[in-house]
């Protein structure tokens, strides 16, 4: 597991920006969606599908897969762009996202899209969900199951007070093939989680309810592989990454701004590039990784 | 008279008749289930005994969860279970579940399609001395509304257990609504119960009948009762057992309706949004049929017996006979 070559990282990386550049493009043309969660989420996601998960994206139904739930479903950008890079299905059916019949829903359903572990869009039910599966898992496997049930979070989410009867659970049943991770980007609607509901210290707030705590960088391909492996090996009880992200990763002027939370590029904010250059501007950005690359054919 | 096809308790107008709580059915019905088919799993938020979950938890605790005080947690759980083949039933009291995780239920087990089935126990005003927040008027209109689920309403603890082993087999999300107090034991091990099925259990399906009285649970006996006593009035009256309320047996209440031109609705309920409301939904768009409702008026429970609150809040023998005498008035 922590066998990251240097060349998995660039590929990795590779794929993030390439999963970024679908996140843009999909918003663009919905005209609706969240950028800030599902861009600070995309290395991840990255690091999930393309490294982490026991999966086969021809095989959905695989019965040994690992299960990925997401509880915040709003930033089902990154989820779908992630499984249609991995194989899941078409990159172009991402430009569907949001249409009227799409597979593609605005949050995820499990009806349009069967091959998604859950439904999702109001905050705070995944944890319960990855818990029941976890916990049947074991009653059929005993603690020898090779599956491991990733559960991932807004931060904002946790002000839902259902999230702490599932932690509650999790911890009394230590539950060892659970693992959260919270993308701890700080923001939520009204602004910055701080300011609206304060919740640090987070990871003691977990470590009270029985579960093994990792913090790391949510962007950093060599911290998330690691915490993961160490959250694997603690088979007697849940563990939760807490991934400090940056809100809008790789978008420079959406970066750590939680009025991008809810809106897709090309919305009218005060004090942001003009709508009609948004899309452009950051998918520039995206392509040159920041300006890195530069053409003489621009 | 009663409906021989029904074979019905015979002791059923005797004082003797037997006495047993709805839930006992359910706990009854969910051991035997939980025997015949080893996916069953059990969940309940810290009221194991009073909901009857105690006879599954004791044979096989390792299928057994305790939730604690946590409805909303209890929902989502067992829908997490079930997409991994398991067939949960969920227990509390029925103002907490589907009453508190009323959305819970909504999202992740009716959007999902989730075959989870929720036993709602302690029912009805006749819950008693608890007082009014947790007497559940409710529950039927709120689950009725959901896409995807099933919602049965036995009227004794017979039809009850009969519900429980149904649920199983119906992949699908399922309500059962549950009473505590004794109730009149009305039906037999031999009588027919078939989910989405009304069962007309005084009169004969296709006789006419001056009044016909739709009744849903416990009420189904007092709603006997007033058939026997209308003879004496000379008024002939049809009574109709729906233990479905959703899916709701159209073509049994039109007929119902066709043949008695007047009827009666009867649920220990609100009057919105129940088995009256359903009923006048299928009659209104196809044989509009003048109706009077049994049920609670737009009012909080409270503590009391359960014949005192009956009484206090309308639905009892009285209140049904006038009702009753009334509705013909206005055929």
């Amino acid at each position: 597991m922590n066998d990251l070559t240097d060349e998995k990282i660039e590929f990795l990386e590779k794929t993030a920006n390439d999963i970024r550049i679908s996140i843009i493009e999909m918003l663009v043309a919905a005209g609706s969606g969240h950028s800030a969660g599902p861009l600070g989420m995309a290395d991840v996601f990255t690091c999930l599908y393309f490294h982490i998960l026991k999966h086969d994206p021809k095989v959905p139904t695989w019965p040994s897969r690992d299960r990925v739930i997401l509880s915040n479903g709003h930033i089902c950008p990154v989820l779908y762009a992630t499984m249609a890079h991995a194989g899941y299905f078409p990159v172009e059916e991402l430009l569907t996202l949001r249409k009227f019949k799409s597979r593609l829903q605005g949050h995820p359903h499990r009806d349009f899209l069967p091959m998604l572990e859950t439904s999702s869009g109001p905050l705070g039910a995944g944890l319960s969900q990855a818990v029941g599966m976890a916990l049947a898992d074991r009653m059929d496997r005993g603690k020898s199951s090779g599956r491991f049930f990733y559960c991932l979070t807004g931060d904002g989410e946790l002000d839902e007070g259902q999230n702490w009867e599932a932690i509650m659970l999790a911890g009394k049943e230590k539950l060892g093939n659970l693992i959260a991770i919270v993308d701890r980007n700080n923001i939520q609607i009204d602004g910055y989680t701080e300011d609206v509901m304060p919740m640090e210290p987070l990871s003691h707030k977990f470590e009270s309810f029985g579960w093994h705590v990792e913090e790391i960088d949510g962007h950093n391909f060599a911290a998330i592989v690691e915490s993961i492996g160490r959250a694997q090996a603690v088979f007697d009880g849940p563990s939760v990454i807490i991934a400090r992200t940056i809100a809008g990763k790789g978008v420079s002027f959406m970066e750590r701004d939680y009025k991008w939370h809810g809106n897709p590029p090309g919305t009218e904010i005060a004090g942001e590039p003009p709508k009609d250059e948004q899309a452009k501007i950051v998918l520039a950005e995206l392509r040159t990784l920041g300006g890195q690359i530069i053409s003489e054919h621009q | 008279m009663i409906n021989p096809d029904q074979k019905l308790n015979p002791n059923l107008f005797l004082k003797k008749v037997e006495q047993v709580p709805i839930r006992k059915g359910f706990g009854d019905g969910l051991l035997e289930a939980g025997e015949r088919n080893e996916n069953v799993v059990g969940l309940c938020a810290d009221l194991t005994e009073s909901t009857q979950m105690h006879l599954f938890k004791n044979k096989f605790p390792d299928r057994f969860i305790e939730m604690g005080v946590a409805e909303q947690n209890l929902a989502s759980v067992a829908s997490g279970l079930s997409a991994m083949g398991k067939i949960p039933f969920i227990t509390s009291y029925a103002m907490f579940s589907p009453g508190r995780n009323w959305e819970q239920i909504r999202t992740t087990i009716c959007y999902n399609n989730r075959p989870v089935i929720i036993a709602g126990s302690h029912a009805g005003i006749s819950v008693g001395p608890d007082g009014g927040t947790h007497q559940a008027i409710e529950d039927i209109a709120i689950t009725r509304v959901i896409p995807n689920i099933v919602v049965i309403s036995p009227c004794d603890h017979i039809e009850a257990r009969k519900a429980t082993l149904a649920s199983v087999d119906l992949e699908k999300p399922v309500y059962i609504r549950l009473a505590k107090h004794n109730s009149p034991v009305i039906t037999t091990e031999d009588s027919p119960f078939e989910v989405g099925k009304a069962q007309i259990y005084y009169g004969e399906a296709d006789s006419k009948a001056d009044v016909g009285i739709i009744a849903t649970g416990a009420l189904v006996y007092r709603a006997l009762k007033v058939a026997e006593a209308l003879k004496k009035e000379n008024i002939s009256a049809k009574v109709l057992n729906i233990s479905t309320i959703k899916p709701l047996d159209a073509d049994t209440v039109i007929n119902l309706a066709k043949t008695c031109g007047a009827l009666v609705t009867v649920e220990e309920h609100q009057i919105a949004g129940g088995l009256g409301s359903a009923v006048s939904e299928v009659l209104s768009q196809n044989l509009p049929t003048p109706i009077e409702f049994i049920g609670v008026r737009d009012l909080f429970g409270q503590s009391g017996t359960p014949d005192e609150l009956l009484e206090h809040y309308g639905m009892g023998e009285t209140h049904i006979l006038d009702a009753c005498k009334k509705v013909v008035g206005r055929k």
